[in-house]
């Protein structure tokens, strides 16, 4: 029940991040929406060996956390939640590649122990970028931006449906799991039988509220179309955003930055 | 002589699997005033809303919006959304966009108005209802007050005629529901014609000029609040009587008649006053 409760807070406060004013905030989000794809692009694209490539790439999370004023322990807290699942994806990696390719002194690294912390690195910079993407930018704007990019409409409308009643879906959910808990005085109510009950009556709520919806729509006058209503505006200063970020990227990308400071430090002072 | 804006003759609808909500049902909403629907629960309000708004359609009978029987090609059914607005009970069963300011745009875009009319259409009701500084702010952040209130801004862009309101004043705190009352008055200064559903007697009869009671699905009575809410068949069929109401009938059975040369009192204060003017006369005729 709480964790269900704390998750919708999470999730507002996001949206009241979004609200800020900061320069990055008044940025259209086309250019920010942009921006993290080819950052994302450019991360995911690395080879499975390449860790040291993935460090510089922090450096866009960290300008942007700084920039649009972000509290950056919530967006690390964040990203953390989604830890176990990456682990999942990734513990099997030391298990089935165990060839060394790194030797730190006397102890060497396996193939599988590289790839596993690139995942988790590759991990943690795309999620953070979607969730700083999220709070500097609002999720309305960043479906509009996409459907302004080429993403069929239908599926931008789909996306702010389903995110605006994920808050009305789960504070449903909140208030029939608090019924259930207060009358299964401390115990774990009937189990299976009143969970499966529980979820069906969820079901069909949720089934009668979108009919209650379609009415709603129909009665200001839906014909099954939606019409864009906002324009924003790309100008120069989202131009320039793009280009300095992407040329970074592309830059980090196929040069890989870390082996370049190491070798100008090693020359510098050999 | 006022024209009625809405009118039902013997409509009819029933659900499927049988439930008949209205049957036979004839009744007239007058231009310009304000008019309280009451009844039971499953009375047919709602149901009676929806066909108002042509969402349903009846299986008997005919519906008239200003004289005209409605249409319900998608032509006419625009044209009446446009006349007919409707504020649904829950706020969130009417807010679908992810922040209000969309949510309003919806009904005028459906329009297909043009975009300065639009924008300028969405000002104008977000002033209206005191939303402005929360324009742009998602919808699930909001109090259950705002959602309220943008459910009706996003009627009033539409600048309906005919504005049905079911059960508005529910949920809403006592100086919430102050503030949504001098709304509506000002609406109906404008000149829309208003309806709401409601089971608060004391609101209908301090508020509306007009009543139409039903009683499972049939028309118990309509007509003038003030002549209606005071009627024993009302009070039985509704379970209780205007508080006002009832208080100047016991004062009659005492002999202080409030209701002296036609006058009457419709809200607490109102009553007091009419104390106050009645005490006078006798002190001094």
């Amino acid at each position: 029940m709480a964790s269900i409760h704390n998750a919708v807070l999470d999730l507002k406060r996001l949206d009241l991040l979004a609200n800020g004013n900061s320069s990055i905030h008044r940025l259209d989000a086309r250019a920010k929406v942009l921006v993290t794809l080819i950052f994302t692009i450019c991360v995911v694209s690395n080879d499975r060996y390449e860790l040291t490539a993935l460090f510089p790439f922090f450096i866009f999370p960290v300008a942007m956390i700084s920039l649009a004023n972000l509290p950056p322990l919530f967006i690390m807290k964040k990203i953390a939640l989604l830890c176990p699942f990456v682990v999942a994806v990734g513990i099997f990696n030391p298990v089935f590649d165990r060839v060394i390719i790194l030797q730190l002194g006397s102890i060497g690294i396996s193939g599988g122990w590289i790839s596993f912390a690139s995942i988790m690195a590759r991990s943690t910079l795309t999620v953070g970028a979607a969730f700083i993407l999220v709070a500097s930018t609002g999720f309305t704007a960043v479906c509009q931006a996409l459907e302004g990019l080429g993403m069929p409409k239908v599926f931008a409308v789909q996306l702010l449906f389903l995110y605006r009643y994920i808050f009305v879906l789960t504070e449903e959910s909140g208030r029939a799991s608090r019924a259930r808990e207060l009358r299964s005085c401390g115990k774990k109510g009937q189990g299976i039988h009143s969970f499966g009950s529980l979820v069906g009556h969820l079901l069909l709520r949720t089934w009668q509220r979108a009919e209650r919806i379609h009415m709603a729509m129909l009665a200001r006058g839906f014909t099954g179309a939606f019409h864009a209503s906002r324009q924003s505006r790309f100008g120069i200063p989202e131009i320039r955003f793009v280009l300095a970020w992407s040329a970074l990227f592309i830059f980090l990308r196929f040069q890989n930055a870390s082996q370049l400071l190491g070798s100008l430090v090693t020359g510098l002072f050999p | 002589m006022t024209t009625p804006v809405l009118e039902l003759h013997e409509v009819s609808f029933t659900y499927p699997g049988g439930v008949t909500a209205l049957d036979g049902f004839s009744a007239g909403i007058t231009r310009g005033r304000r008019t309280a629907v009451l009844g039971r629960n499953g009375s047919g309000k709602t149901t009676l809303f929806s066909l108002l708004n042509g969402l349903k359609r009846p299986q008997k009978g005919v519906i008239k919006l200003n004289g005209e029987p409605l249409r319900y090609d998608r032509q006419g059914l625009l044209k009446l959304r446009q006349a007919v607005g409707m504020v649904f009970q829950d706020p969130d069963s009417q807010l679908f966009s992810a922040c209000i300011y969309e949510d309003i745009s919806f009904g005028p875009l459906n329009l297909g108005l043009p975009e300065a009319e639009i924008r300028n259409r969405v000002d104008k009701a977000l002033t209206q209802m005191k939303l402005t500084d929360v324009a742009n702010r998602p919808t699930h952040a909001l109090s259950f007050g705002q959602k309220k209130r943008a459910c009706i801004a996003g009627v009033l862009a539409m600048q309906p005629h005919v504005l049905i309101l079911d059960e508005p004043f529910a949920g809403l705190d006592p100086v919430m529901a102050k503030e949504f009352m001098v709304v509506l008055d000002q609406l109906h200064q404008d000149g829309t014609s208003l309806i709401i559903a409601t089971h608060d007697l004391d609101l209908a009869y301090a508020w509306a000029d007009d009543v139409i009671i039903l009683q499972d699905g049939h028309l118990l009575t309509q007509g003038k609040a003030s002549e209606q809410l005071v009627l024993p068949s009302v009070h039985n069929e509704l379970g209780a009587a205007p508080l006002v109401a009832e208080l100047g009938r016991v004062l009659a059975l005492t002999g202080t008649d409030v209701y002296g040369n036609g006058y009457h009192p419709r809200t607490g204060t109102e009553l007091v006053q009419a104390l106050i003017h009645q005490s006078r006369q006798e002190i001094d005729p």
